[in-house]
């Protein structure tokens, strides 16, 4: 077996100590800081992507969120101004109303009034009617001469029976 | 298999010799005040190992873009692999070691793959590769759990809740076991290894010595045994990461 030949222990121990300690400075001096470095970056560079999708996500939901309130306020003034409309158009139409109502009111008393005046005014014409006829009538039919004052007398008694 | 140890090629018998592929060949023979530090097959293949790592970890991460290539993307893959493992078996404070763990996982896979490459040579398939580097987890994670936890650190070897004359017994078989772990450490892997590649070559003598009829079985097999050295090859590595994780861990947290 050639690997146990002492003679050839000390070259193979000698050049691995040599080309050992050689790949150890190489590697650890030069490639793997690159690599550490190279994935280093990449895991901050997703990171901070990430952070960025997070904030610019949360900014969205911010407008979203103030976009919501904005249009709730819109919509509650909305309704506001239709209910203060709403109010101040009844007001006004009750007042017109009640306005009217006492326009009719008085003129229907008014009317009533003035036909109170020609109601009265036609029975003071038919007692006078009244008496005349009467007077005309007793004169025809007993040819005797009365004075208005029996007449009158005498057809507001009949009236008054009546 | 004595025999064989400096045998070249085919000693006699029309089948190659599978121990063969893992003998040392000095390319440049260096003398270091009196070591031994001659550039072997075995240095080629961990400095091609440790181009090819570096190489691909650095050229894939030029672009550095922040939707990666496919290359890209396999350097991430590996990086959030380890990364995942220790932190997962360790905690956060264990991350200090991950460049370590890393480059363990990452030198051992590359090895164990670069030895699946026809006429390559694998350097995990040798004991004492295997277990240098199972000598410094070992050495590592008990210096850092003396510096942790000072000479406290000996209560790991002391279960908790367990009456005193068990102790006498169970004291001892932690201890071993502690020990033990840079050898199963070491031999897994190299074991694995050297397994492998061996039943490969073996299989493969069969192929051109059965010739063109007979031939087709053993290839058959060797298609699907070369995946599953693929996975093996692949397994090894993580397992040596995950058990180095779990030393730590122990070292760092003492749980028992």
């Amino acid at each position: 077996m050639p690997q146990l030949n002492p003679a050839d222990f000390a070259p193979q121990l000698i050049w691995l100590a040599i080309i050992f300690i050689g790949l150890y400075f190489l590697l650890s001096r030069v490639a793997l800081p690159r690599i550490g470095e190279v994935i280093e970056e990449r895991r901050d560079r997703i990171q901070r992507d990430l952070d960025e999708a997070e904030r610019l996500k949360t900014e969205t939901e911010k407008a979203i969120a103030s976009y919501e309130q904005a249009l709730a306020e819109a919509r509650g003034r909305a309704h506001n101004i239709a209910q203060e409309t709403r109010e101040k158009l009844s007001a006004e139409v009750a007042r017109e109303r009640t306005d009217v109502d006492k326009n009719i009111a008085e003129q229907t008393a008014a009317a009533e009034e003035r036909i109170a005046i020609a109601k009265s005014a036609a029975l003071l014409q038919v007692n006078e009617i009244a008496v005349e006829t009467t007077e005309t009538i007793v004169n025809e039919l007993i040819g005797a001469t009365t004075t208005g004052d029996e007449v009158a007398a005498a057809v507001s008694r009949a009236s008054a029976n009546t | 298999m004595a025999s064989t140890e400096h045998g070249g090629e085919q000693s006699g018998g029309s089948m190659p010799d599978p121990m063969h592929q893992f003998e040392i060949d000095r390319i440049i023979p260096i003398n270091f005040f009196g070591l031994d530090a001659s550039f072997t097959n075995s240095s080629k293949w961990m400095l091609i190992a440790l181009l090819v790592v570096a190489g691909f970890l650095i050229l894939s991460m030029r672009g550095r873009s922040l939707v990666p290539t496919r290359a890209q993307s396999v350097a991430e893959l590996a990086y959030e692999f380890i990364a995942n493992m220790v932190r997962d078996n360790v905690g956060t404070e264990g991350m200090k070691y991950f460049p370590f763990v890393f480059t363990l996982f990452m030198f051992i896979l590359a090895c164990n793959m670069l030895g699946m490459v026809p006429y390559s040579f694998t350097v995990t398939s040798h004991i004492i590769v295997t277990f240098g580097l199972a000598a410094v987890v070992f050495i590592g994670v008990t210096v850092i759990g003396f510096i942790r936890h000072g000479v406290g650190f000996l209560k790991f070897f002391v279960p908790s809740g367990v009456p005193a004359p068990m102790l006498a017994l169970l004291v001892p078989i932690e201890l071993i076991s502690y020990l033990t772990r840079p050898v199963s450490l070491s031999v897994r892997l190299f074991a694995n290894m050297m397994a492998g590649h061996t039943m490969l070559k073996v299989f493969g003598g069969f192929v051109v010595a059965l010739g063109f009829l007979g031939g087709w079985a053993p290839l058959a097999f060797m298609v699907a045994f070369t995946g599953l050295e693929v996975l093996v090859a692949f397994l090894q590595a993580y397992v040596f990461a995950v058990l180095t994780c779990i030393y730590l861990n122990d070292a760092m947290h003492m749980h028992h």
